[in-house]
């Protein structure tokens, strides 16, 4: 009897041990990115070009290029996730159609980034001809996206309660008035958050664009769809591993790691706590 | 639609003056666009799947116009910009499974304990606080981890184990397992969740002590999805790009320990594509390296699917 009790205490120990390792390591990371970082930080730093061949100066044309490419990502991916998404909880007609896009959702979903930027140099930037760019990089992206916004979106509409579209049915509305009217409606806070939660991640992806958008050095900010951008994942990759001067380079790289992190964090945070809210304050 | 007259209020967009038959064809035209539209996006979806597919295999299959698969997949000369290029890929397809490996090494202890502590040992109220944390964890940008690896890990790591280099298998494995902790977890919670309450309950008036109610009964159930998450964990490791590329050391060779410097699939593609030029055989090798990359994540995928799915039939 002793001995099991004994056994059931350390294992339930051994367990608490593998959650507080994790915690531990990641704190070291954190109080080092932060504590780094913030040393880089200043107004200065955000909103100022790079200077001196990297050496010095801010990450102002990044800053802007990561958020350009996000929002274009987003603004591709957004519609084409919800009409998607749609199109499977509404209508699913013809059968086959839904298996396949099925194993295309979760293929997309699994594949890996780089294969992404692969992709997007092969057919956005050479065989279509937009170059390294805004574009391709964004197109990329969107991509890269889509699964995640699809399954968010499905779930969001599937979260609906049955009645409320019964309901609307009933009254005479057609499938198209339901959809708009109703479904998207009562679903839109939870689609939002969690394109937002996307949004993050899509934020601090840097395989996809290395070959399809980005520059480690840029002056100016794009001009256009077609110019090439600096993007705050890139800019940390090319400090670190560009360039002939690590010793002023790193501490401006942990300065452009802690801004991406705060944004990718305080992005998705945000969208995490607004969801919990919603959730609380739902009625159905 | 056998009502159309009841229907004036709904949707006065149809205009009130047009006669029915008008407003009926009108109504039925928007219908089928709308339904329509969400059509054409569920087929882009799948257009672009198979344009990844379609645009990687055409840049990749040339390559073996000259050069045999045999060769390329199992041996170990990778020496593409040579006079007389060698495309031996062995050793970076061993680079990608060694820190993939070392990385579940390091995560699925850690992953599955935090899963199981969190889901059967702690109260609610630390549940519910580490479910959003472990969520936003999993969105930490992976160039920030291969900063983090690179200029403080890598550095420690060589001093400790007094290393000519702390770029190497042990620093990427840690930081990649660690990077895969949250997606194993959080995947591991949810099986271990949806575990049905009265097998514990049974197991526990049986006189069973809580952790061989976890192990023999409660694991034992949730098998799948922990295997699923796993899975899922392998594959995020094998994809990862920044971390390998930033602080595998990128020696093209089969590692001897784990202190050894390698260089896995996606750090290749990312190191070596700035230096081809478009449609020659190193081109076409690193397309080629994306095809098998590609393969290994889509059968983990299918796998972890067919788990999950005899999961949900259970």
């Amino acid at each position: 009897m002793k001995r099991r009790e004994f056994t059931d205490k350390l294992v339930t120990g051994v367990m608490a041990l593998m959650l507080g390792l994790t915690a531990l390591f990641l704190l070291v990371f954190l109080v080092r990115m932060f504590g780094q970082g913030a040393r880089a930080l200043s107004w200065e730093f955000l909103f100022t070009a790079p200077r001196n061949a990297m050496r010095e100066g801010g990450i102002y044309p990044a800053l802007v290029g990561t958020f350009l490419l996000t929002g274009l990502a987003m603004l591709i991916a957004l519609p084409l996730g919800v009409f998607t998404a749609v199109w499977l909880t509404n209508y699913g007609r013809p059968l086959w159609l839904v298996r396949i896009l099925r194993v295309a959702i979760n293929t997309l979903a699994g594949t890996p980034s780089i294969i992404f930027g692969l992709f997007g140099m092969a057919v956005f930037a050479n065989l279509l001809g937009f170059d390294i760019s805004l574009l391709s990089g964004g197109l990329t992206l969107a991509i890269l996206a889509l699964p995640v916004i699809i399954n968010n979106t499905e779930q969001a509409l599937r979260g609906v309660p049955a009645d409320f579209r019964e309901a609307s049915l009933a009254l005479g509305a057609t499938t198209r008035q339901t959809i708009s009217r109703v479904l998207l409606p009562t679903a839109l806070p939870n689609i939002l958050t969690g394109a937002i939660i996307s949004i993050g991640r899509v934020a601090g992806e840097t395989a996809p664009i290395m070959f399809t958008a980005a520059t480690f050095y840029s002056r100016r900010l794009p001009r256009g769809l077609f110019d090439e951008v600096m993007a705050l994942p890139y800019h940390i990759y090319g400090l670190m591993t560009e360039g002939t001067h690590p010793a002023q380079q790193v501490p401006i790289a942990y300065g452009t790691a802690l801004v991406l992190l705060i944004l990718v964090l305080a992005i998705s945070a945000a969208a995490i706590i607004t969801r919990g809210l919603i959730r609380r304050k739902r009625q159905w | 639609m056998s009502f159309p007259d009841n229907q004036q209020n709904l949707h006065s967009d149809t205009g009130a003056q047009a006669p029915v038959f008008v407003r009926m064809k009108l109504k039925s035209f928007k219908e089928k666009s709308f339904q329509a539209i969400t059509y054409t996006a569920a087929l882009l979806t799948v257009a672009c799947l198979l344009g990844i597919i379609f645009g990687i295999f055409r840049e990749g299959l040339p390559l073996f116009e000259s050069v045999n698969l045999k060769e390329f997949l199992f041996t170990n000369s990778w020496y593409p910009t040579h006079a007389e290029p060698e495309f031996g890929a062995w050793a970076l397809i061993a680079g990608s499974l060694a820190v993939t490996l070392g990385a579940l090494v390091i995560a699925i202890p850690l992953g599955l304990g935090a899963a199981i502590f969190l889901a059967e040992i702690a109260g609610p109220r630390l549940s519910e606080l580490a479910k959003p944390v472990v969520e936003l964890l999993a969105g930490i940008p992976s160039v920030v981890y291969g900063l983090f690896g690179m200029a403080f890990l890598a550095p420690l790591v060589r001093q400790w184990f007094d290393l000519d280099t702390g770029l190497n298998v042990f620093t990427v494995s840690v930081i990649l397992g660690v990077m895969i902790v949250p997606v194993i977890c959080s995947m591991c919670e949810d099986a271990l969740s949806n575990v049905p309450k009265n097998i514990r309950e049974a197991s526990l008036a049986l006189g069973a002590t809580r952790a061989e109610t976890i192990f023999k009964a409660v694991v034992p159930a949730a098998k799948n999805g922990i295997a699923g998450s796993i899975l899922m964990g392998f594959g995020r490791a094998v994809g990862e790009t920044m971390v390998v590329l930033m602080v595998a050391g990128g020696a093209a060779r089969i590692p001897g320990s784990v202190f050894d410097p390698v260089r896995p699939l996606t750090s290749t593609i990312a190191a070596e594509m700035g230096e081809t030029v478009i449609g020659d055989l190193h081109y076409q090798s690193l397309f080629a390296l994306a095809i098998i990359l590609f393969l290994i994540t889509f059968v983990s995928n299918l796998v972890t699917e067919a788990l999950l799915i005899r999961r949900d039939g259970r």
